[in-house]
């Protein structure tokens, strides 16, 4: 990208290339414990991407805005903290609205601190940038990993439970896929969708 | 407390919830240092490692934040702690055995985002497991980890003399074949009853 | 990539090094406090109304409970002293004050993880009269069906657990039996293709009850009278 280039566009492809060029579940890879661990159902998918995209955005902009008074030698450390006080604010969250919901995301909720994908948001662009681009850059990123795992989690559903969102798509005489929703369904998933995006990337190319 | 006999949680940990192959966790260097056998056994090693020293350590932040009756520290304690404890093992190692250090190398920063040490802590905490049988549950979560990857390893350098199509070499054809370990692995389910 | 703005700190001092950490430090725990202090009341609000649901579910007819605390010895108390392990057990009454029966909290190994339930004892009749699993990591499809199928939760409706004249131990123990050879009540038909899970939850009964049953008659009479004075 040329240093002169207009804001308008710089500040667009902040947002947009998290969502297709860069990918962070089918281009970069980051981040699969949690995708493929609670993508078993569109829902869980959802919630997770969404509390993923709150932590992302929250510690992008803070690390931004921080970001001068934050001596080289300790970034990391501090990243780490301000990572995992927002992941333990989410957890709280998601208990005050579902119960439910939090005890079928379990750990994997606080296991966001580990995401490789925010550490290295926080270290790679926000640390770097101003407030307002980190800002776009992680809402970027967290669209784009809600839609890798929702994309995800939705094949999972429709064919390991014949539902969708919890509603029923196919007829009764549907014969589930049980091994989608168990966790080589996952595995196999998530290998499946890769190779989608590699073929058209090469199409492309 | 919790009554889990020690055989049964180190069975249970190391292959009838694999952690990489039924929790998902620590899938980064799973798929990332598995292309070789001889790197993969010694990242089985060095996170088995730490995780029986981190395991130890939130066992003991656990008992500290139930006296101190603060739940809410405990994510935040367990990462830092962890984080820590990787770099004083770190330091300590290139003191200690340089050659060590050398053969273990960029896995030991590595290992602080691992996110197998962190769901570790956070499994053993919910389990109410004490002393001993977190050691043992450690133990034999570093085990699986280390046997998965070791797996994964071989398999890896096979495929590396047959003829895959270019679109499936490196992360697709990685991840089928944990499909197909992870199926594997189901046929463990109930051995402990 | 993005023309960046490179902050140059290299010598920083380690007495700015401590003020950062320290300040972030600060900042994050009073963010983590506060969102814990605020959601407090409500997540505790939305578990006491998720066992209740159980509660209800279990005893059905019920609509009110009393929490009870049982001791190592078998005694109810009123609190539990410190480093002393206590048990809960759950009365349900109706809305006139009758006791509908007792729910009672077990768990065990199943085929992948343990597996807790929440089971509902009608002390008069002897018989179990509600089952519900409050967790569970069993294999989706097949053995997740003790959650949701309807003739395996058939099985724990009226299910016979009389206490034999000693008061001491059952008369029959609960066993798991295949699918469609159901012959006595105290038997629990499994489901197809989830044998294990279902041995499982015959054999988390028939520990839980053989426990908890001669202690629950023994303390008979606080059950009923609790619910004088309520």
């Amino acid at each position: 990208m040329s240093e002169n280039a207009d804001r308008t566009t710089m500040s667009t492809n902040d947002f947009i290339k998290g969502l297709w060029k860069e990918n962070p579940v089918f281009v970069q890879v980051l981040g699969m414990c949690p995708v493929l661990a609670v993508s078993n159902t569109a829902e869980n998918a959802l919630a997770m991407g969404l509390a993923t995209t709150f932590v992302l955005l929250m510690s992008n902009v803070l690390v931004s805005s921080l970001r001068r008074f934050i001596p080289k030698q300790v970034r990391i450390a501090t990243y780490i903290l301000i990572i995992a006080t927002f992941v333990t604010m989410v957890d709280y969250a998601i208990q005050a609205i579902s119960v439910e919901l939090h005890k079928s995301l379990g750990a994997f909720i606080s296991l966001i601190v580990v995401n490789c994908l925010i550490l290295s948001r926080a270290e790679a662009f926000a640390s770097k940038n101003t407030i307002s681009r980190s800002a776009l850059d992680a809402l970027g990123m967290g669209v784009g990993f809600v839609f890798g795992l929702v994309c995800l989690g939705g094949v999972r559903e429709i064919l390991g439970n014949g539902t969708i969102f919890n509603i029923s798509i196919f007829p009764d005489s549907f014969q589930e896929w049980i091994i989608m929703i168990l966790p080589a369904g996952g595995f196999f998933t998530l290998a499946i969708w890769l190779l989608v995006f590699k073929t058209s990337n090469l199409r492309k190319a | 407390m919790n009554e889990e006999s020690l055989g049964y949680i180190f069975i249970s940990a190391s292959l009838i919830n694999n952690f990489v192959l039924a929790y998902f966790l620590g899938i980064c260097p799973f798929l990332g240092v598995s292309g070789k056998m001889e790197t993969a056994t010694k990242m089985g090693g060095a996170v088995t490692f730490v995780m029986l020293i981190s395991s130890l350590c939130a066992y003991g932040i656990h008992w500290l934040l139930v006296l101190l009756d603060a739940p809410y520290l405990q994510l935040i304690s367990y990462i830092v702690v962890i984080a820590s404890t990787v770099q004083l093992v770190e330091m300590f190692i290139k003191k200690m055995s340089p050659a060590l250090f050398r053969a273990l190398g960029i896995f030991l920063p590595l290992i602080t985002t691992n996110c197998a040490i962190l769901g570790l802590a956070l499994f053993q905490t919910n389990k109410e497991y004490d002393l001993v049988q977190s050691f043992v549950f450690a133990l034999g979560a570093g085990t699986g980890f280390t046997l998965a990857l070791m797996l994964m390893a071989g398999l890896r350098e096979q495929l590396d003399f047959s003829d895959t199509p270019k679109v499936v070499r490196g992360t697709v054809i990685t991840l089928l074949i944990a499909g197909i370990l992870s199926l594997t692995f189901m046929g463990f389910s109930g051995l402990g009853s | 990539m993005n023309a960046p703005q490179t902050i140059s700190q290299e010598n920083t001092g380690s007495m700015k090094m401590l003020q950062a950490m320290v300040g972030i430090g600060l900042i994050c725990a009073l963010l983590i406090v506060l969102t814990y202090e605020g959601t407090l009341p409500r997540v505790r609000y939305l578990k006491e109304e998720a066992l209740q649901k159980a509660i209800f579910q279990v005893l059905p007819g019920s609509n009110e409970s009393v929490t009870f605390l049982i001791d190592e010895a078998g005694e109810i108390i009123a609190q539990p002293g410190k480093n002393e392990s206590v048990n809960k057990v759950y009365a349900g009454y109706t809305a006139e004050g009758r006791l509908v029966g007792v729910a009672i909290e077990a768990s065990g190994k199943g085929y992948a993880d343990v597996i807790k339930v929440l089971y509902g004892y009608d002390p008069a009749a002897e018989k179990v009269i509600g089952f519900h699993v409050l967790e569970s990591k069993e294999t989706p499809g097949l053995g997740d069906k003790i959650e949701k199928d309807k003739s395996f939760q058939e099985n724990f409706k009226k299910m016979d657990v009389k206490l034999g004249a000693s008061g001491l131990s059952k008369e029959h123990p609960i066993i798991a039996v295949k699918s469609g050879l159901k012959q006595n009540s105290w038997e629990v038909d499994g489901i197809t293709g989830a044998t294990i899970s279902s041995r499982a939850v015959a054999s988390i009964l028939e520990q839980s009850t053989s426990e908890w049953l001669p202690l629950i008659r023994k303390n008979m009479d606080e059950f009923k009278i609790k619910q004088l004075d309520e």
